[in-house]
């Protein structure tokens, strides 16, 4: 089992992103986190999609994403070089001595407060979902009052396109 | 202001664009696509449709009685001559009805366009009456499908679908049009060809690949060729037999793959997997190179994965390349079109000899195999066999009919006895395995061949799924013959219960079945029972002699008989229950 980033272009279309997922749920493969927007060409949408499998599950997967009519190209980005990005907002408690331990914790991590209370903090943060995790796991957790990930995007290193 | 008087001329060419409206653009767009024949059932959503349907000739409509058995019909129209299959039903209960229909031929891979009627526009999503979801219940059983909302859409729209259906892996592709949409009017052209970025399926098989296929093939001492629907899909029986002749090698038929070698010949070992036969499902346990083509490894097909064909190095030829090691790892993989790749296979094979390698031993094998005799039965003074029954109909029609089947004991049966030497004659509900396709669909075989024999091999349970469609035959004079292999039980699942559920019999029994001979005679068809072995021949002759009527012959056979031999389910091949 291993963690894989496939990225699939497709047709910028209604139903499109339903028959992505339900390709997947339809054939039980595995999906942790599934990102769609449109990309530079208004009627192409890019997908990045984070999924576990063996080598026969993913070689079905992205033989079975091909097929799909609406689907323009698939690429395994985990085959080679690439970056791969997450956002995430997370609202945290900050009150007396915690609010300069939460920026301090922050600031290590390259994060950014976005919006402030009294009471709280709004953080940004951007990195690797190994990133992300480690952010989480240095706070208190009773400290988090409302966390939304983005799922990731990838792109593959180098001057080429998939 | 004064409006012009006079009328303009019009012309006919359809190069000319002229306005329409969206019923008539669909109907202008079956005509130009060369529909002859529709299937369907009218609605509100459909009415524009309709109406524009009875205004002309070219295209007829066929008025069934249930939305089910308008996509078998188009369905088994499509398997019978190869063409597109065409079912036209309303929204709501009309698509859903016809879902049944649809995902059997996405299983076996049938192209047709269907074209389903929805709420207008503006009421998409306000559970409106007779409103569903289609295209959200029909996309993971459909190749692909559309939601028209612009009539300016719609002409392009049918174009694709006719050519997605048709092309790559087939499979049915349904046009959701609401009906607002049919009534609005823009210019109509219709498309010459479609391009789609998104979609280019492969026809030429990888000739280096091809080489090694071969090469593998010269050099087998114990080699078999395994083959399924897609030789039937893609045409390319002939280009098969010869490519099997050349190699005299043996050969087994999946039972979608029945007709694509003939069954008469000597090198045909008969179908495998399930209900295949002993020597077939000894063959594949034993060759070295397996020649796997348009065939898919189903379940039913190579019973226990982890034992299938355990010496044999497999090529696999299809056009899906996501069929390719789905299910069983395979040491040669080509993607095309498998008659492109066996026109090009027998050439290379012409040019690099092969063919004259000696399959003595392998053949001398298979010999003592068929000497088992694996489908033998006893046919006794007392009670009909149901296999009689189909050895007579073979008999009687020389081989020569069209035979639909439903699901169940009959179809295995029917699959065994009657020989089918060429392809496009068998016609059955293979991976879905839906009970209710057998009538319809030997409707839509008779429509499309009015001249040919249709018999549809059934039985009591699977006949009244579609029971209704009796009277479908009678509207358009359909000279079907129905032979229905009537045990009480449905056999199939009585069989499962006998060997695997110790004999108890739940729900397996019929009670209070009609008379089928007066139902028959109720709808305004000839009904004949046979009661016993010497009733089956006069019967099926009398039903043949009564050429321009639907006649229901009604086989009350051996109400225990199973069908042998049986892999049970997750069983090796080799472990076969035999008679």
């Amino acid at each position: 089992m291993h963690r894989h980033i496939i990225s699939v272009l497709l047709e910028n279309e209604a139903g499109a992103l339903s028959r992505v997922a339900g390709l997947f749920s339809a054939r039980g493969y595995n999906i942790e986190a599934m990102t769609v927007a449109p990309t530079h060409e208004a009627s192409v949408s890019r997908m990045t999609i984070l999924t576990q499998g063996s080598e026969e599950i993913m070689e079905q997967v992205l033989k079975q994403l091909n097929k799909l009519v609406e689907v323009i190209r698939v690429h395994d980005l985990s085959e080679g070089p690439h970056i791969e990005r997450e956002l995430m907002l997370i609202k945290v408690h900050a009150v007396g001595s915690d609010r300069e331990e939460v920026k301090r914790l922050a600031d290590i991590f390259r994060g950014r407060i976005i919006d402030v209370t009294d009471r709280s903090y709004t953080i940004e943060l951007t990195g690797t979902g190994e990133k992300l995790d480690a952010f989480l796991h240095a706070l208190d957790p009773g400290m988090v009052i409302e966390v939304v990930r983005s799922g990731a995007s990838a792109i593959s290193r180098g001057a080429k396109s998939i | 202001m004064s409006a012009p008087t006079q009328t303009r001329e019009r012309t006919s060419s359809s190069t000319e664009t002229e306005e329409l409206t969206g019923a008539e653009i669909v109907v202008r767009a079956l005509r130009d696509e060369g529909v002859e024949t529709v299937f369907g059932y009218p609605g509100g959503a459909v009415l524009y449709i309709y109406d524009e349907l009875d205004k002309q000739e070219a295209v007829q409509h066929v008025l069934v009685r249930h939305e089910q058995a308008a996509v078998h019909a188009a369905d088994a129209y499509s398997r019978s001559t190869g063409k597109v299959g065409v079912a036209l039903v309303t929204s709501g209960p009309g698509a859903t009805n016809a879902v049944t229909g649809i995902a059997t031929a996405y299983m076996d891979s049938i192209p047709l366009v269907v074209i389903t009627g929805q709420v207008p526009v503006a009421l998409i999503g306000n559970d409106a009456f007779q409103e569903v979801d289609t295209v959200g219940i029909t996309r993971p059983c459909t190749k692909h499908n559309f939601l028209v909302r612009d009539v300016n859409e719609l002409a392009q729209t049918i174009k694709t679908a006719f050519y997605l259906a048709a092309s790559g892996r087939p499979g049915p592709v349904l046009i959701d049009i609401p009906k607002d949409v049919t009534a609005k009017r823009c210019r109509y052209e219709y498309p010459e060809k479609v391009q789609l970025r998104s979609y280019k399926p492969t026809v030429k098989g990888h000739s280096g690949q091809l080489r090694k296929a071969l090469q593998l093939i010269a050099n087998a001492e114990r080699p078999l060729f395994y083959t399924g629907g897609g030789i039937i899909l893609s045409d390319s029986a002939a280009e098969l037999t010869q490519l099997v002749r050349r190699c005299d090698a043996p050969i087994t038929n999946t039972l979608m793959g029945l007709g694509g070698y003939p069954a008469s010949d000597r090198q045909f070992l008969g179908m495998l997997g399930m209900h295949g036969t002993y020597e077939a499902n000894m063959a594949v346990q034993h060759c070295d190179v397996l020649v796997a083509l348009g065939a898919r490894f189903d379940d039913r097909v190579t019973g226990n994965l982890s034992h299938f064909a355990p010496h044999a190095k497999i090529i696999h030829v299809d056009v899906d390349p996501a069929s390719i090691s789905k299910n069983v790892k395979v040491d040669v993989p080509v993607v095309g079109d498998l008659c492109s790749v066996l026109r090009e296979m027998n050439e290379l094979a012409e040019e690099m000899g092969i063919g004259d390698g000696s399959l003595e031993r392998w053949w001398a094998q298979i010999e003592e195999w068929r000497q088992r005799d694996c489908l033998h039965y006893t046919q006794t003074d007392t009670i009909i066999k149901p296999q009689y029954v189909v050895q007579k109909l073979f008999e009687l029609t020389a081989g020569n009919a069209i035979v639909t089947s439903d699901v169940g004991q009959h179809q295995m049966w029917a699959a065994q006895f009657y020989g089918f030497d060429r392809p496009r004659r068998w016609i059955n509900s293979g991976g879905l395995g839906t009970m209710g396709f057998g009538l319809p669909a030997a409707m839509g075989a008779q429509m499309a061949e009015p001249q040919s024999t249709v018999v549809c091999v059934t039985g009591e349970g699977s006949i009244q799924m579609n029971i209704q469609e009796l009277s479908t035959c009678q509207q358009y004079k359909l000279p079907i013959k129905v032979a229905c292999l009537n045990n009480g039980y449905l056999g199939m699942v009585r069989q499962w219960q006998e060997f695997f559920y110790e004999e108890r019999y739940a729900s397996s029994y019929m009670d209070a079945l009609p008379d089928f001979v007066k139902l028959a005679e109720a709808y305004g068809h000839i009904g004949l029972r046979a009661e016993k072995p010497a009733d089956v021949e006069p019967v099926i002759r009398e039903a043949l002699r009564l050429k321009d009527r639907m006649v229901f012959m009604d086989f009350l056979v051996d109400r225990t008989e199973n069908v042998y031999p049986m892999v049970p389910a997750g069983a090796a091949l080799s472990d076969m229950i035999l008679v």
